[in-house]
């Protein structure tokens, strides 16, 4: 019997700090055993728990694309006892991480749609997944269009400015980057995220779907700009965050409702979430 | 004996009729013989569910802190002097809050009451200080004072130190000094029997915190076990991480504590937590003459010192 | 189905016999309560202690259990790779479980094998008991098993299930399952009872059931929605009394959230699963600080809207509670399920 507690051992390959303020720091993880890495086959939008013997683990969403292979990517926010001394570890210790956990973007309903990414701060990180993903060439061909607005309080607080630069640069993906506030050298929007989703986004339809990863805030006040541009609620697709544990749907700690979000989630269409008691 | 129930019935409905509370604390008839439940009276229909008797074993006090309306709480001796350590204490004004006090003559011991009975308990009724219980093999019955909980058969203060509406005549106090029997039976032992009489007494403990929860006095936004940052005790059930929740909680009650006994009445395991909250309110009593909650006018002991306090251990 | 007949004294052998090659595990006295146990050698099971204190999971979800080891040692090659710890899962005879704790293991068993996941440390131990039952011929006036499914003669998760079979000591034992006959072979049982055994345990259930006074319904809490119940206003008064201790949880025979913590012993560590409780203020803490459940009621809210709703919805194997009562008895401050199980139904 496969013992779902107990984590891959992986070592640390990189480490690299992902915003000015250094509260983020993204991670390259290795699998110790290469089967381990075929174990752990995933889909953009799922996460894994990281797992730090004699502290405890984290759930963190995958960062790094299915289509990148050798190794799996993490970009985390420092914040509690796990973080913390995560935050610390060097290239080359050893962790342990479980996984892949919970479902992904329904990529079997968005085959042939267009998609608009709404993502804020360091909610990005699978949504990054799902951008390389898609722009990855072997699947490009079964997406339509492609717009994401993504924004931070300042640039330096952009997780994947590289990347995100290289994308704007492309002309299968339309990106729209936005700041809080003017920036020196900024040369993109400027505004609060659903503002700018506003400004850019396409127009609903049947075959325009969204997917909105953020902070409450950003959800608050994006949700109804998406309402006004006519996007219909199961069009509307969400990641969740909830408190969790065992992260394999036992330990009865996330419910929202009669959905656990480590299991039946994180995601969620807005559909489904309205229907059930918003304990998140 | 005037009826409590009936007078606490119409004190309560009256107070919520015009507008003095918004609501009263006070118990309600139980599901099950022999208990009552808390309840929260908002109107003076709910007023009319109001009950009184010797099964009103928590201590209202626990339900006062944090509420930010005009509220009345039907107060038994202790319960009041837990009310006086809230308004000291700054969990509520005494503006805020009506006391409808109760002289009490004791509360019965759920065990005591479980031991008369011998079996199930169908049905148990309460008349002039008698405790009829009934079961499939019949009745039995016993004088209260036979089956009062131990705190109330030592009890010092049974009536209200705080009140506002004294419907009832003060009973009669029925001991004049402390009685820490039990206390001094431990005191007299070495530590090794020390260490093993606590190993067993809480060698049950499933650390389910009825204790913490009944107790008026622990109202910390973030009790000491549940802090993660660092965390200071484990949350299995090593006896280290036991001993340190049980004797840590009782420090935190020391010079606070009027030995209401919920605690003991709460606990699911019949642990006897209130030998370890006695030490520490024997103590308080016999260095600094203190004894909590009895005016709103002085700090607890422990919140405060004089150039008069005992300080043998620097002499 | 198989009906023994076991008298006193083959009882008494039988017992002590299958102590050859299974581990006997029974109602032990332990100071006020009685809580199932690891018998020693030559101990008998306490018949009379079926009523435990605390329900049996504890058999295959124990309070506090080491899941995982390591070491945190950096000259050791194996530092910080994680291990299942190895345990033995000796075959086990649990003798004397009431039929509804029986059955709520099964509950709760759908939960730590749940079709994507399965969780070995339940399932090892689940599968290594044979469960030798006790029907109930006197149920208590808090219970209410009949209404959840199950009842005092139940058959639901038992191997062998006992009846009381009028002379003192001596048992009807139906055989349930082949584990149950291979643990009654083991014991000696062979005698068969009587053509009138059948109609007797029958006789004998009916009046057991016949007993029962206490009653829930939960047909109209089915038909409605989630967020119709969960946003019902009545939560905060009904909430009023609960402390939020968490009794009614580590009680409750169907309850399974757990923990998971990390304690480090100079450089070795462990990774443990312990009971936790909806109740507790820190289940649904978030690292930022934002708790979904900060006030009480919503916690109280959360146990019953699981019980009651949430698993229905999601199982279609009733509610989530076996009638057992312990809750209601042990409740410090009287929240009864029963009660709120009719507000939720009205």
């Amino acid at each position: 019997m496969e013992n779902p507690y107990v984590p891959y051992p992986v070592r640390i390959d990189d480490i690299s700090i992902a915003t000015e303020d250094k509260s983020l720091k993204t991670f390259r993880f290795v699998f110790k055993s290469p089967e381990d890495e075929t174990k752990f086959s995933y889909k953009a939008g799922q996460f894994a728990e990281l797992s730090i013997p004699g502290l405890g683990e984290i759930p963190i969403g995958i960062a790094s694309s299915p289509t990148e292979k050798g190794f799996v990517m993490f970009t985390v926010f420092k914040t509690g006892k796990v973080t913390q001394y995560l935050h610390s570890m060097k290239v080359g210790e050893t962790m342990g991480i479980r996984g892949p956990l919970g479902n992904w973007y329904p990529w079997d309903t968005l085959k042939g749609k267009n998609i608009l990414i709404i993502g804020g701060g360091f909610a990005f990180t699978t949504l990054r997944s799902s951008i390389k993903m898609m722009l990855d060439p072997a699947n490009r061909a079964n997406f339509g269009q492609i717009d994401v607005v993504y924004g931070a309080r300042t640039p330096g607080m952009l997780l994947y400015k590289d990347e995100l630069v290289e994308w704007e640069k492309r002309d299968d993906i339309r990106m729209h980057l936005t700041v809080d506030t003017e920036a020196p050298n900024w040369n993109y929007h400027v505004g609060f995220t659903p503002t700018i989703t506003e400004k850019v986004a396409p127009q609903a339809s049947d075959d325009t779907y969204a997917i909105v990863c953020g902070p409450p805030i950003m959800i608050k006040f994006t949700l109804p700009v998406l309402e006004k541009l006519g996007y219909k609620n199961d069009h509307i697709i969400m990641s969740l965050e909830n408190r969790m544990k065992c992260g394999i749907g036992m330990c009865g700690r996330c419910n929202i409702g009669r959905e656990l979000v480590c299991k039946d989630g994180p995601v969620f269409t807005l559909d489904q979430i309205n229907t059930t008691p918003k304990e998140y | 004996m005037i009826d409590y129930t009936e007078n606490i019935r119409k004190i309560s409905g009256d107070l919520l009729k015009n507008g003095k509370v918004d609501v009263v604390i006070g118990y309600k008839r139980g599901t099950l013989p022999g208990i009552n439940e808390p309840f929260l009276a908002k109107t003076p229909e709910d007023a009319e569910k109001l009950v009184w008797d010797s099964q009103c074993r928590l201590n209202l006090a626990n339900y006062l802190t944090g509420r930010k309306e005009n509220v009345a709480i039907i107060a038994k001796g202790c319960d009041s002097r837990n009310v006086v350590t809230h308004i000291v204490e700054r969990r509520v004004t005494r503006d805020q809050v009506t006391v409808i006090g109760v002289p009490c003559t004791g509360m019965t011991d759920k065990n005591k009451v479980k031991q008369l009975a011998g079996g199930e308990i169908l049905e148990l009724t309460e008349k002039n200080g008698k405790i009829t219980v009934k079961t499939r093999k019949g009745e039995r019955s016993a004088d209260k004072s036979e089956l009062l909980q131990s705190n109330c058969a030592n009890c010092l203060h049974r009536n209200p130190v705080i009140n506002d509406i004294p419907f009832a005549d003060p009973v009669p106090e029925i001991n004049t000094a402390r009685n820490d029997d039990e206390i001094k039976k431990i005191e007299a032992m070495n530590p090794a029997e020390r260490w093993a009489f606590f190993d067993d007494l809480l060698s049950t403990c499933t650390r389910c915190y009825a204790c913490k929860n009944a107790c008026p006095l622990c109202y910390c936004p973030t009790c000491f076990v549940d802090e993660s940052q660092p965390q200071w005790v484990g949350k299995g059930d090593d006896p280290v991480d036991v001993r340190t929740y049980h004797t840590l909680r009782a420090f935190h009650c020391a010079g606070r504590c009027t030995d209401c006994g919920a605690c003991e009445a709460a606990c699911p395991m019949n642990i006897k937590v209130r030998l370890l909250t006695g030490k520490l309110e024997k103590s308080c009593y016999e260095r600094f003459g203190w004894e909590a909650g009895l005016t709103t006018d002085v700090r607890p002991a422990l919140d405060t010192f004089t150039t008069h306090d005992p300080e043998e251990f620097i002499k | 189905m198989k009906i023994l007949h076991i008298d006193r004294a083959s009882w008494d052998k039988g017992v002590l016999a299958s102590a050859e090659t299974y581990q006997l595990t029974g109602p032990v006295k332990e100071k006020d309560f009685y809580e199932f146990k690891d018998l020693k050698k030559g101990e008998m099971p306490d018949m009379s202690g079926s009523d435990t204190r605390l329900s049996p999971k504890a058999l295959v979800f124990p309070k506090s259990e080491v899941m995982i080891t390591f070491s945190t040692d950096p000259n050791d090659p194996e530092c910080n790779i994680m291990k299942e710890t190895k345990k033995e899962y000796p075959k086990r005879a649990v003798i004397g479980i009431r039929p509804y704790d029986a059955r709520a293991l099964q509950l709760l068993k759908l939960n730590f094998d749940n079709g994507d996941y399965q969780d070995p440390y339940f399932l090892k131990a689940y599968d290594a008991i044979t469960f030798v039952g006790l029907a109930v011929n006197q149920p208590s006036a808090t219970d209410f098993s009949t209404s959840c499914g199950t009842g005092p003669f139940d058959e639901k998760g038992l191997d062998v299930l006992l009846v009381d079979a009028g002379e003192e000591g001596d048992y009807f034992a139906k055989i349930i399952t082949p584990k149950g006959e291979a643990w009654a072979k083991a014991a000696g049982f062979t005698k068969e009872a009587g053509s009138d055994a059948a109609t007797r345990i029958e006789g004998m259930k009916k009046a057991a059931e016949d007993q029962i006074v206490s009653t829930v319904a939960f047909d109209k809490i089915a038909k409605k929605t989630i967020l119709e119940l969960f946003e019902a206003d009545h939560w905060e008064s009904t909430a009023f009394a609960c402390i939020n201790c968490g009794t009614c949880t580590y009680a409750c025979p169907t309850c399974w959230c757990f923990d998971i913590q990390d304690e480090n012993f100079g450089t070795k560590g462990v990774r443990i699963k312990n009971w936790d409780s909806c109740m507790t203020g820190l289940f649904t803490m978030h690292g930022s600080g934002h708790n979904p459940r900060q006030y009480p009621y919503q916690r109280t809210r959360q146990r019953f809207m699981h019980k009651l709703k949430y698993f229905t919805d999601k199982y279609d194997q009733g509610i989530m509670c076996v009638g057992c009562g312990r809750c209601v008895r042990q409740c410090p401050a009287n929240i009864d399920i029963r009660e709120i199980c009719k507000t939720m139904n009205k």
